[in-house]
């Protein structure tokens, strides 16, 4: 941990790792939407692994290191599997490549457009923060504030994931007749 | 330059609109649900970003919070594809437009 | 004021029996009967005693706050003088006499409970309107009274005759209640209060208060007794209004419904001027002439003694018109009394002819109906104003007054007028009671039941007694401050001050008595008709005068239907609603395009929604 953090302050280190993170992830991203080598939904969720476990590089570079975890943890290590399985259940067949359709592209044009622009507005407007960031992710504190001052939500999204526990059984359930 | 919360947006809202173009222009209903991975991951990269750049450790609470939904969205809506494709044999948004008049 | 509540009780016990009857007992005929009489028959007993423990000579006022919006405060009130008391007698006293009747006359009728319900809501309707203490409480009695009686002539509603009548009288009346009711709006506009004793204190402190809108406030208000109280030119309904059964007429159309548009003028006189009671005399004095013309040549029993109910309701309105309210309100006394006997004597004869109502189907009944027939001469004669009958010294009231009030042409009139009278009612009472039998019917009559003759035996009694028992003091002492109380004597011998006139009277009964002795004593068929000629067929058929409206204001208001169904039809639902509904349909179809069905088209969309809640939360 010693050796990470030191690793970490280290400014030209530091640099040169997000833009390796940030690139990682934007291609496997790119990869998962649109692979030109590929049409099977098997290769985006592998690409979207890759996009997963580069992303909790860069958690780590905002010394989120229990998000770093729980990422990997929870996206690689459950939700792609849950897509994997399915993809497999359902024995889909590789797609034909299909042309693009015309309003497809317009309406996506579109909305990136529109994404971009209020990112770049909202840009505009941002303060640079002066001071170097302080805040420690660690483990402890956000513990504490997840049981202390998050209490109730947590509980509930317990709730929640029981719901959806039970749903997907029915969802899922043959029906009896 | 030094990295600053501005190059993290950056790659937040790229990785957003990445997710966005999947949904809107690809046509397997499980890329599409991918891709609304992609989406939420960006907003997750964006709000540690925040927590991170402003001190607050409650940004890292919703992100933790967000992760556990996801979860849960995800086994439901892949319940709900394998149910309909149980029924309709695809797993093409083409094909599931009963909702046109 | 002792027994300050007992008129509470009076008006509100025909209601619940009225309520009890509908909700309850319409399955029993006797039951439904016996409590609508004994709500009535209790009224009758509780104002003899509120009038014993108070005295005659008494003016109060008895009210519950009602309902307040801005400067309007109705009153639920109550107005005890000697005017209401007087009017309470006749409503509880003759409409009990004439329930006690109907048991008898609607016995044989299915809806026998139905009809006592209506009755009882008739009696309510009826006291509200004499004790009111305002004008919103007495219009509102006003139009449940129009609503009772619609119901009482449709009660034989699967005639059309009764249907018809039954609409006739009540959109005649609705026609007169619509001015009544500007006038009330207006009069509170002006004097700012509808509560009688307020408005008189008020026109009494300032007479100019209604300024240059009197007379027209006091003719729209006489709007309203035009209507109920059956005057020119909204006369036409009250003949219809005979296809109700008999008491109905003899309870409504003769005895209290038809006079509360006199009792409504003497109860509001303070708001009358000069200009407007003239007005009011005239109309009176021509409704009387043209219905007397018309009775003498009638032929159905009833029609006869509606049309006389007409003509006598013209009298008195006349009379208030001549400023002379204690006659009029005494004429409407005494003729409550006589017109019930007449209606219900006739009502006798219609049972014991067996539903047959021409008068020339009958003959000779005096031998076969003697109790009837007694009565029904009483009332005839005081009718005709023979002495010592009621009749005689009510019609000599009015005659004095019109003499008094040196209005010659009114006075003329009214002579002539008694003389018609006279001469339609022997008319009647020959035809029917003497010479040849002229049916079979007439031949096998039979005399009514006890309970139908009891009735008919006590109103003779007043028909006879009603001059001289202090009518005219206890309503002299409501309009004259310095009115002399009078000894049944000086009662007695009255028409003796002011002899020209009594004499005027007798001479016209004379005339019309053996006018009618010689054309109709043994006459089997009517001999006026070739006597007179155009003039007779024009009193058969009443001037006309429904022919005249159906020409008219039918036809008006039929081209005025058809006009406002042209709107409807192709301006409101063809232009206005089509154009709506055109507009929908079309703007539906337009955005059911955006309904592509297209999962992707649906998450373009929500970005443009999300962008455009951030532009317009953030961007601005």
């Amino acid at each position: 941990m010693e050796a990470i953090n030191n690793l970490l302050s280290g400014s030209n280190v530091t640099d040169v790792l997000f833009y390796v993170f940030a690139v990682l992830t934007l291609l496997c991203a790119v990869l998962v939407v649109a692979n030109p080598f590929s049409r099977n939904p098997v290769t985006s969720a592998m690409f979207l692994v890759l996009t997963i476990i580069s992303m909790s590089g860069l958690f780590l570079l905002l010394h989120a290191f229990f998000l770093a975890a729980v990422q990997i943890l929870v996206y690689a290590g459950a939700v792609i599997v849950l897509f994997i399985f399915v993809i497999m259940l359902l024995d889909l067949k590789e797609e034909q490549r299909r042309k693009i359709k015309f309003f497809g592209l317009a309406a996506g044009l579109v909305s990136v457009g529109i994404v971009v622009s209020i990112f770049l507005k909202s840009l505009a407007s941002i303060q640079p923060n002066v001071a170097e960031p302080a805040l420690e992710g660690e483990t402890y504190a956000l513990g504490k504030l997840l049981f202390t001052h998050y209490t109730l939500p947590f509980e509930i999204v317990s709730v929640l994931l029981l719901v959806a526990m039970i749903g997907v059984i029915l969802l899922s359930k043959k029906k009896l007749e | 330059m030094h990295i600053g919360i501005q190059h993290y947006l950056a790659v937040s809202m790229i990785l957003f609109c990445l997710g966005l173009l999947g949904v809107i222009m690809r046509r397997n209903l499980l890329v599409i649900y991918m891709s609304l991975e992609l989406m939420l991951n960006a907003a997750n990269l964006a709000l540690v970003a925040f927590s991170r750049f402003n001190n607050k450790l409650d940004g890292q609470v919703l992100v933790f919070f967000i992760i556990t939904v996801a979860a849960a969205e995800v086994a439901v809506g892949l319940a709900l594809i394998v149910a309909l494709y149980r029924k309709r044999q695809s797993a093409h948004v083409e094909d599931l437009t009963s909702m046109k008049l | 004021m002792k027994y300050e509540n007992l008129p509470w009780l009076i008006l509100f016990l025909p209601l619940i029996s009225a309520a009890v009857i509908t909700l309850f007992t319409l399955r029993s005929k006797t039951v439904s009967s016996l409590i609508s009489i004994g709500a009535v028959v209790a009224g009758f007993v509780m104002t003899v005693i509120f009038v014993n423990a108070n005295g005659m000579q008494f003016s109060g006022e008895t009210s519950l706050q009602w309902l307040e919006i801005g400067d309007l405060k109705a009153d639920f009130g109550l107005k005890l003088d000697a005017l209401s008391m007087m009017m309470l007698f006749v409503v509880t006293g003759v409409g009990g006499l004439i329930h006690i009747y109907s048991y008898g006359y609607m016995h044989e009728d299915r809806s026998m409970a139905r009809f006592f319900a209506c009755l009882s809501l008739f009696t309510f309707s009826m006291l509200g309107i004499v004790l009111a203490n305002n004008f919103l409480m007495m219009f509102i009695s006003w139009e449940l009274v129009g609503v009772s009686s619609y119901l009482l002539i449709g009660f034989w509603f699967e005639k059309p005759s009764a249907g018809d009548a039954a609409k006739k009288a009540f959109i005649v009346n609705r026609l007169g209640d619509f001015g009544f009711l500007f006038g009330i709006l207006m009069v509170w506009g002006l004097l700012g209060s509808l509560n009688f004793s307020a408005l008189q204190n008020s026109i009494t402190a300032n007479p100019a208060a209604l300024g240059a809108m009197a007379t027209t406030a006091g003719l729209l208000i006489f709007c309203g007794a035009m209507g109920k109280s059956a005057q020119f030119p909204l006369h036409v309904w009250l003949p219809d209004a005979m296809e109700g059964p008999t008491p109905v007429s003899a309870l409504i159309h003769a005895a209290t419904m038809v006079a509360a548009g006199v009792y409504m003028l003497c109860r509001s006189l303070f708001l009358f001027n000069a200009d407007s009671l003239h007005v009011i005399s005239y109309i009176g004095g021509f409704t009387a002439l043209i219905a007397a013309l018309m009775a003498v040549q009638q032929n159905d029993i009833k029609r006869i003694i509606a049309y006389s109910t007409l003509s006598q309701l013209g009298y008195m309105v006349m009379t208030v018109g001549l400023n002379g309210p204690t006659p009029a309100m005494f004429h409407l006394t005494t003729h409550a009394f006589f017109k019930a006997l007449l209606f219900l004597a006739a009502g006798s004869v219609i049972i014991g002819m067996h539903h047959e109502q021409d008068i020339w189907q009958m003959g000779n009944l005096r031998k076969k109906m003697p109790i009837t027939f007694l009565t029904f001469t009483i009332g005839t004669l005081a009718l005709c104003g023979v002495p010592p009958f009621s009749g005689f010294y009510s019609k000599d009231a009015i005659l004095a007054q019109a003499w008094e009030q040196k209005s010659y042409l009114l006075f003329g009139v009214a002579v002539f007028i008694a003389a018609l009278t006279t001469f339609y009612t022997f008319r009647l009472f020959f035809v029917v009671f003497f010479g040849k039998e002229k049916s079979d019917h007439a031949k096998h009559a039979h005399e009514s039941s006890l309970v139908m003759t009891l009735p008919l035996v006590i109103l003779a009694v007043f028909s006879f007694a009603g001059g001289f028992i202090g009518i005219t003091n206890n309503y002299g002492s409501q309009f004259v401050h310095e009115h002399e109380t009078f000894s049944a004597w000086q009662q007695f011998a009255e028409p003796f001050h002011n002899p020209f006139p009594m004499v005027c009277g007798l001479v016209a009964f004379a005339i019309g008595f053996f006018a009618a002795l010689s054309l109709y004593k043994n006459a089997t068929s009517d001999p006026l008709p070739k006597k007179l000629g155009g003039l007779a067929t024009l009193m058969k058929n009443k001037f006309y005068f429904d022919e005249i409206y159906e020409a008219t204001f039918i036809r008006a208001h039929d081209f005025l239907a058809a006009v406002a169904d042209w709107i409807d039809r192709w301006i409101l639902e063809g232009a206005i609603i089509g154009a709506i509904r055109g507009g929908t349909d079309l703007s539906g179809r337009a955005l059911r395009l955006a309904q592509t069905g297209n999962l992707q088209t649906y998450a373009f969309l929500f970005v443009l929604g999300v962008a455009l809640l951030l532009y317009f939360v953030l961007g601005k």
